[in-house]
C-alpha cells in the first residue's frame, strides 16, 4: 500500500519534470522573442550614438531628453521642443479616425454578416478578407494609383463633369487615414462579427416587445452585447495604426511623418539608435499605460454588479 | 359614423399563415382562425408541438405578419403595427432576460422605452418586484439567479408596463414539477390581482384545464374547439380533441332516436345508453362517442348492459385503473377512486359488467 503510494507520488514527480521540460521551447520563444529585444531596447536607449550607427557604450539620458528638448549649442541650456511630441500626437489622431472610420463602417458590415443566414456568412467574411491575401505594400502603392491627380477617381469625376481640376488626395492627411483605414479594416470587422454572430435575436426581440424602438434598441441592447468585440477591435486597428510604417511613408509622401517612420529614420538615415529606442519605448508605455486604465475600468464594472 | 361598435378585447379575425421557404415549398402554419379573446381572460392556446401556437402568439405580439385575415384589439386594427407600438407584452419561453441588465434594470427597461417619469419608473419597479416576490434580488444580474426566479423576473418585466394583454409561450415548460405547480397558481394570482389579459400558450392538457378560463385546442394550423376546461373536457367536439384533452373510451354504435342534445345510441354488444350531442348536430347512422374513464362504473356482470372482461389493474395511490376488454373486442379503461373499505378486487380474466350513467357518454362530430 505505502509503496504503492511512494511509486505514484514518484511517477507524479516524473510527469511534472516532463511537463515543465515541455513547458521550455514555449518559454525560451517568450524569452527570444518578447523580453530579451526589450531589454536591449531599454539598454540601448540609455548609451550613446556611434556615428556610423549603432551604440557607444557609455550611460546617457540623451536620447529622452532630446525627444522632449532641444539643447542650444553654445550655452548648453535646454528648451522645450515639442516637434516629436507633434509627431505622435498627429499619430494619435490619425488611429483614433482610423479606428472610429473602421467602427463606423465594420459594425453595419459585421451585423449585416452575422444576420445572413448561416451557410452564407462564411462567404461574406472571406470577401472581407480577401485583400488581406496579397502584400501590403502593393494595396498601399493600389490606393496611391487610385487617388493621384490623375488616378481613377479623378479621372472619372473629371470625365462626368463633377469637377474640373483634379482633387488632390494623394500625400495628405486624408490620404494616410484612408490607407490606414483599408489596411485594418478587417481586423475591426473580425471581432465584432464574433461577438454579433454570438448575439442572442430573441433578446432583440424583447426589446422591441418592451416598446424600444429600432434606434433605441441598438442602442441599448445590440451595443452592450457586442461590447467585447467593439473593445477587441478597437484596440486591433489603434495599435498597429499608431505604429504604422508603409502607410503613411508612401501614401504621406514623407512630408506628413507618423510614429513609425520617426523611429525607422533614427535607425536608418539619423544614424541615431539610442534616440529611436527611446522613442519606441516611450510609444509602448503610453500604449500600455492606457491599456491598463481601460482593463481598470472595464474590469470594474464586469464584476462589482453583484452587490 | 359605422355601425360597429368597438367591441372590447382581442380579436383574431380569419388568419393564416403561410410560409415560404425559398427551395422548400410553401408550409402553411395557421389556416383560418378566428378567435375572440375577452378583456380580463384568462385564454389558453392548447395544442401538440408544431401546431402553430407560437406563430398566433407571435402574430399577436407583432413579430410576425399574417398572411390573411386581420388581429383587432378593442376593435382597433394592430396587424400592420410593429411591436414597439402594440401594448402587448411576452413572457417569452427561454426568457431572453437581459444578461448585461440586472434584475431591476431588466423591469424597468419597458417603463423606460415608454419614457415614463422616473418617479413613476421607480414605484412601478419595486411595486413588481414585491409582486413577484424577487425584491431581494434586485440588484442581481440575470446569470446570477435560478431558473425559477429568472421567471419571476421576466413575468415582472412584461407586466411592468401594465399592457392591454400578456403573451406567455409555454413559460413553465422549464421548470421542475413542483415549481411548475406552484407557478401555475402564482400566475393566476397575478392574473386576478392585475387584471390584465393573459394569453397562455401549453402543450400540457392538464396545465390548460386547471388555469385557464377558456382553452382553444389547435392542431396543424387550425382551430378545432373553444371552451371552458369543463365544456371541453365533458363534451369535445371530435376525436382528436377527446384524445388530447385526457384519456378517453371509444364505442360505436347506431342512433336509434335523437332529439336536440341528445341521443339513444344502440352499441355493437346491444346495449342502448343516452349520450350527449354536440350543439347542431344531427347525428344519424354510425357514430362514435366517448366516455370518460372516471364516468363509468363496474358493476355486477349479470345484470349490466355492457359487459367484458378484466386486462390488467394498474394502482395509482388516489385511484385505480382497470384495463378491461370488451366483449366486442374493443379496449375500455375505468378509473374508480380507491375508498376505504370500497375497495374492488379484480384479477385479469375476471368477467366484469359496466354501466355507463346516462348523459356521460358523447356522440363526437367525427
Ligand atoms: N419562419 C418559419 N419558416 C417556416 N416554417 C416555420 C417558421 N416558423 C414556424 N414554422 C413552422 O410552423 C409550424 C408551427 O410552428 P410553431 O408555431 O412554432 O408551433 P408550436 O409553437 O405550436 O409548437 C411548425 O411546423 C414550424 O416548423
Ligand atoms: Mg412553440
Amino acid at each position: 500500500m505505502s509503496a504503492l503510494q511512494r511509486s505514484t507520488a514518484k511517477r507524479d514527480a516524473g510527469i511534472d519534470r516532463v511537463s515543465r521540460l515541455l513547458t521550455l521551447p514555449s518559454l525560451a520563444i517568450i524569452f527570444v522573442f518578447g523580453i530579451l529585444p526589450l531589454v536591449i531596447m531599454l539598454v540601448y536607449s540609455f548609451l550613446k550614438p556611434a556615428a556610423y550607427g549603432g551604440v557607444e557604450w557609455e550611460f546617457s539620458t540623451e536620447a529622452y531628453v532630446s525627444f522632449f528638448f532641444t539643447q542650444d549649442i553654445f550655452d548648453e541650456t535646454l528648451t522645450f521642443n515639442p516637434d516629436y511630441l507633434s509627431i505622435y500626437l498627429r499619430s494619435f489622431v490619425f488611429a483614433v479616425g482610423t479606428m472610429i472610420a473602421c467602427l463606423l463602417l465594420g459594425f453595419p458590415t459585421a451585423y449585416f454578416i452575422a444576420t445572413r443566414p448561416a451557410h452564407q456568412r462564411q462567404w461574406w467574411l472571406l470577401l472581407v478578407t480577401i485583400p488581406f491575401w496579397s502584400n501590403l505594400l502593393i494595396r498601399t502603392v493600389a490606393i496611391m494609383l487610385i487617388i493621384r491627380d490623375e488616378g481613377l477617381v479623378n479621372h472619372w469625376l473629371i470625365n462626368l463633369g463633377v469637377i474640373d481640376r483634379p482633387i488632390v488626395m494623394l500625400y495628405t492627411n486624408f490620404a494616410i487615414v484612408l490607407g490606414l483605414f483599408y489596411s485594418f479594416f478587417p481586423f475591426m470587422v473580425l471581432p465584432l462579427y464574433t461577438s454579433l454572430e454570438k448575439l442572442d435575436f430573441r433578446l432583440v426581440e424583447a426589446g422591441f416587445d418592451l416598446y424600444a424602438t429600432r434606434g433605441r434598441v441598438l442602442r441599448r441592447i445590440i451595443i452592450p452585447l457586442a461590447k467585447p468585440g467593439i473593445v477587441a477591435g478597437c484596440l486591433l486597428v489603434f495599435i498597429p495604426a499608431l505604429g504604422a510604417y508603409v502607410t503613411p511613408l508612401i501614401l504621406g509622401g514623407g512630408t506628413h511623418l507618423m510614429i513609425g517612420d520617426l523611429i525607422a529614420q533614427q535607425f536608418g538615415s539619423s544614424r541615431n539608435w539610442p534616440l529611436g529606442a527611446a522613442q519606441a519605448l516611450i510609444l509602448m508605455s503610453g500604449v500600455l499605460v492606457a491599456l491598463f486604465f481601460y482593463a481598470r475600468n472595464t474590469a470594474g464594472k464586469g464584476v462589482g454588479h453583484g452587490r | 359614423m359605422s355601425s360597429v361598435v368597438a367591441k372590447a378585447g382581442l380579436e383574431i379575425r380569419n388568419v393564416g399563415k403561410l410560409f415560404t421557404q425559398p427551395g422548400k415549398g410553401d408550409f402553411r402554419a395557421l389556416d383560418d382562425v378566428s378567435l375572440f379573446i375577452k378583456p380580463n381572460e384568462f385564454f389558453t392556446l392548447l395544442g401538440p408541438s408544431g401546431c402553430g401556437k407560437t406563430t398566433l402568439l407571435r402574430m399577436i405580439a407583432g413579430f410576425e405578419y399574417p398572411t390573411e385575415g386581420e388581429i383587432r384589439l378593442n376593435g382597433d386594427e394592430i396587424s400592420d403595427l410593429p411591436p414597439y407600438q402594440r401594448p402587448i407584452n411576452t413572457v417569452f419561453q427561454n426568457y431572453a432576460l437581459f444578461p448585461h441588465l440586472t434584475v431591476d434594470q431588466n423591469i424597468a427597461f419597458g417603463l423606460e422605452m415608454l419614457r415614463r417619469p422616473k418617479g413613476e419608473i421607480d414605484k412601478t419597479v419595486d411595486e413588481m418586484l414585491r409582486l413577484v416576490k424577487m425584491t431581494e434580488m434586485r440588484g442581481r444580474k440575470t446569470s446570477q439567479i435560478s431558473g425559477g426566479q429568472q421567471q419571476r423576473v421576466a413575468l415582472a418585466r412584461a407586466l411592468a408596463p401594465h399592457p392591454k394583454v400578456l403573451l406567455l409561450d409555454e413559460p413553465l415548460s422549464a421548470l421542475d414539477l413542483k415549481l411548475r405547480k406552484e407557478m401555475q397558481i402564482e400566475l393566476k394570482r397575478l392574473q386576478h390581482e392585475t387584471g390584465i389579459t393573459f394569453v397562455f400558450v401549453t402543450h400540457d392538457q392538464e396545465e390548460a384545464l386547471t388555469m385557464s378560463d377558456r382553452i382553444a385546442v389547435m392542431s396543424a394550423g387550425k382551430v378545432l374547439q373553444v371552451g371552458s376546461p369543463r365544456d371541453i373536457y365533458d363534451h369535445p367536439a371530435n376525436r382528436f380533441v377527446a384524445n388530447f384533452i385526457g384519456e378517453t373510451n371509444f364505442l360505436t354504435g347506431t342512433v336509434l332516436s335523437a332529439a336536440p342534445g341528445r341521443a339513444d345510441i344502440k352499441l355493437g354488444t346491444g346495449a342502448v345508453i343516452a349520450a350527449g350531442v354536440p350543439d347542431g348536430m344531427t347525428p344519424a347512422g354510425e357514430v362514435t362517442v366517448v366516455v370518460r374513464p372516471e364516468h363509468a362504473v363496474i358493476t355486477d356482470p349479470e345484470t349490466a348492459a355492457v359487459k367484458g372482461t378484466v386486462d390488467t389493474v394498474v394502482y395509482f395511490g388516489t385511484d385505480t385503473h382497470y384495463h378491461l376488454k370488451l366483449d366486442s373486442g374493443a379496449p375500455f379503461t375505468v378509473r374508480q377512486q380507491n375508498r376505504r373499505g370500497r375497495e374492488v378486487h379484480l384479477a385479469a380474466g375476471q368477467p366484469v359488467g359496466i354501466d355507463i350513467p346516462g348523459g356521460v357518454a358523447q356522440v363526437l362530430r367525427d
